[in-house]
């Protein structure tokens, strides 16, 4: 059985009328509960009726991360090698229909990135590239991540979903983590997002971190993009997805994600907006039901958003980053995925964190542990 | 008082770890507070390239011995890698086996501990290996010829103490290497506590590093590793599980 054959054992709407049921009782007990919090925890959690427990959720969750990572926030960057790409999806700047000029980075461009990032400080990169088969493949990531492996102690990729073999031939060359987002488990509006391309069959990208887990990747990422539908309920099957696959892949380490929509040229305005409060809520909610996921911020969200963070529950932040192919250097000008919101240097986060009383840490992983 | 394994001589018995901790500098001066000279180290946050500004810059104090560890290994072999990349690394063939498959738990992984230990030890290695306070593969462990054994007190990072104490208490009756109860201690009584059932010594982390106060917390560990083995050696009174009977069954015999 696959995640696929689970997810379908239940319905949107009366996950949605659960959760939205959920009252301040249960809250309270999902709060004082010492050991494991289960999915109803969860649910009392992100529901409204957790909205006048934020403080003691916040202090609950900070607890837990520090007992967990420590006082430490761990450094990321993207690196977009191209935004080609042949899906529709109509929140997407790389959108096959959004008529501007695309570009995909040459192995000299990506060593001229490269110097930059390695300049900032960054150990740990994460790849970016739209879904183009042609150009952005299995063969052009192999051999991007040849020319980049001496450069880093680690890298992630986020590209479009693959089959088992392909993962098992990007595991060998040093992939050490793959984020692919379901960016709704809507099954019917998912369609209304991604109405061409590959993109569009539901089920394969459901069903992707499960050919992850059989490839023996070290990491996986899961996430939706919030404010295409009622983000409640997308988390509920995020952590459903997770419980699940902690338990038959349980070789691998599982981060979450929790991007909120942002403009990009010509781009969708959120279906379902997502409050701050509501999502320091959804950030206390899954540290809470799970003391091990990493959970990671974006340039997306806002200096002082980001600043505030800090000690509620993440464990790792990206910084200084770009969302278009060669943006740090080679084509500044080139067309981005979205607009990023905290344009502060990585140096200037790592002074950050550490007034916070927290450590940016940069190397958490090697290379030669691959 | 002092402590023996393999080449050298310990007058701490407190070992300690290095994440966790809110700056290098916070690490270093906490470290320095416990006074521990045994001082573990991931190969994976080590530069193993750039000197400058990395971890091990704060440990370079004659009074630190670093134990690299190799923590992020999945397998046997992984770990035989890692631990001949340390060695290189950082100049010590003294290892911290720690080889946890699932990432969630870190729970070491017995089969391939066993595996990679026999093969280390050959390879000239002083292997320390992380492992269930599990008293048959301690025996195992020692007849390969580890230089100490570090069962768990409970789940590393837990601050739950020694859930594991009757095994631990077997173990340390049992063991012909010393024993160094590592994970899950999570205060200074745990500490000792352990001290006192007769382990060699404790290894410390995250109650160090995640305390309001390292560096005092540090100290306090410090302490406690003393009190409890100048306990042990002293001999506890033993436990009276109830009153001297006052109407004794046997008197009809004088």
């Amino acid at each position: 059985m696959d995640f696929y054959q689970v997810f379908q054992q239940y319905t949107w709407d009366e996950i949605r009328e659960s959760i939205y049921q959920k009252t301040p009782q249960d809250v309270i007990r999902a709060l004082q509960k010492s050991g494991k919090r289960d999915l109803e925890d969860f649910k009392a959690l992100i529901s409204p009726a957790a909205t006048g427990f934020l403080e003691e959720m916040a202090q609950l969750s900070h607890r837990l991360t520090q007992k967990r990572f420590g006082k430490t926030i761990q450094m990321y960057v993207p690196l977009y090698l191209s935004n080609e790409c042949q899906n529709i999806c109509t929140y997407c700047g790389f959108s096959f229909d959004n008529k501007i000029r695309r570009k995909t980075l040459t192995e000299e461009e990506i060593l001229q990135e490269v110097a930059v990032l390695k300049h900032m400080g960054y150990e740990h990169v994460l790849l970016v590239t739209g879904e183009a088969n042609q150009t952005v493949g299995v063969p052009y990531l192999q051999k991007v991540i040849r020319l980049i492996k001496p450069y880093f102690s680690q890298i992630s990729i986020e590209i479009q979903p693959l089959d088992q073999d392909e993962y098992e031939i990007l595991v060998a060359e040093g992939v050490h983590a793959v984020l692919v987002y379901q960016e709704t488990y809507h099954e019917e509006d998912y369609k209304k997002h991604h109405p061409k391309g590959k993109k569009s069959n539901f089920q394969y990208r459901i069903q992707t971190p499960d050919r992850l887990g059989k490839a023996g990747i070290h990491k996986m990422g899961l996430g939706v993009l919030i404010g295409l539908e009622d983000w409640r309920v997308d988390c509920f099957f995020t952590a459903l997805h997770l419980r699940y696959l902690e338990k038959r892949y349980w070789q691998s380490t599982y981060s979450i994600s929790f991007p909120r929509l942002r403009p990009f040229s010509g781009g969708l305005e959120p279906k379902v907006e997502m409050s701050d409060k509501e999502l320091v809520q959804l950030i206390c909610a899954y540290r809470i039901f799970d003391e091990e996921v990493e959970l990671s911020i974006s340039t997306r969200e806002n200096e002082i958003f980001r600043d505030n963070i800090i000690k509620l529950g993440i464990t790792s932040m990206s910084a200084g980053s770009k969302t278009n192919p060669g943006g740090y250097v080679v084509e500044p000008e080139s067309l981005e995925q979205f607009e990023i919101s905290d344009e502060r240097s990585p140096q200037a986060i790592a002074s950050v964190i550490q007034a916070q009383g927290y450590e940016a840490v940069w190397k958490n992983w090697d290379r030669l542990l691959q | 008082m002092s402590l023996q394994i393999a080449d050298k001589t310990f007058q701490s018995r407190l070992f300690t770890g290095t994440g966790k901790f809110s700056s290098a500098s916070l690490m270093e001066e906490s470290i320095l507070a416990s006074g521990s000279e045994l001082v573990t180290v991931a190969l994976k946050r080590v530069s193993l390239t750039e000197k400058e500004d990395d971890i091990l810059s704060y440990l370079q104090h004659d009074c630190i011995n670093l134990l690299p560890n190799t923590s992020g290994v999945r397998n046997a072999k992984e770990a035989i890698f890692a631990a001949q990349v340390a060695r290189e690394a950082l100049e010590t063939n003294w290892l911290k086996l720690e080889i946890h498959p699932d990432p969630k738990y870190l729970m070491p992984d017995p089969i391939e501990t066993l595996k990679a230990a026999e093969e280390l030890v050959k390879l000239g290695f002083v292997v320390l290996p992380y492992i269930h306070a599990d008293p048959v593969l301690c025996k195992r462990l020692e007849e390969v010829g580890v230089a100490a054994v570090m069962p768990l007190g409970s789940p590393i990072g837990s601050n739950k103490g020694l859930k594991t104490i009757d095994f631990l208490e077997i173990i340390i009756e049992q063991s012909r290497v010393p024993v160094v109860v590592d994970a899950g201690i999570g205060a200074p009584s745990d500490a000792a506590k352990a001290m006192e059932l007769g382990a060699d010594a404790v290894l410390v982390n995250t109650a160090i590093a995640v305390s309001e106060n390292p560096v005092q917390m540090g100290l306090a560990f410090k302490y406690a590793v003393e009190a409890g083995r100048m306990a042990y050696e002293a001999k506890l009174a033993p436990m009276q599980q109830q009153a001297v009977s006052s109407s004794p069954l046997t008197t009809f015999l004088n």
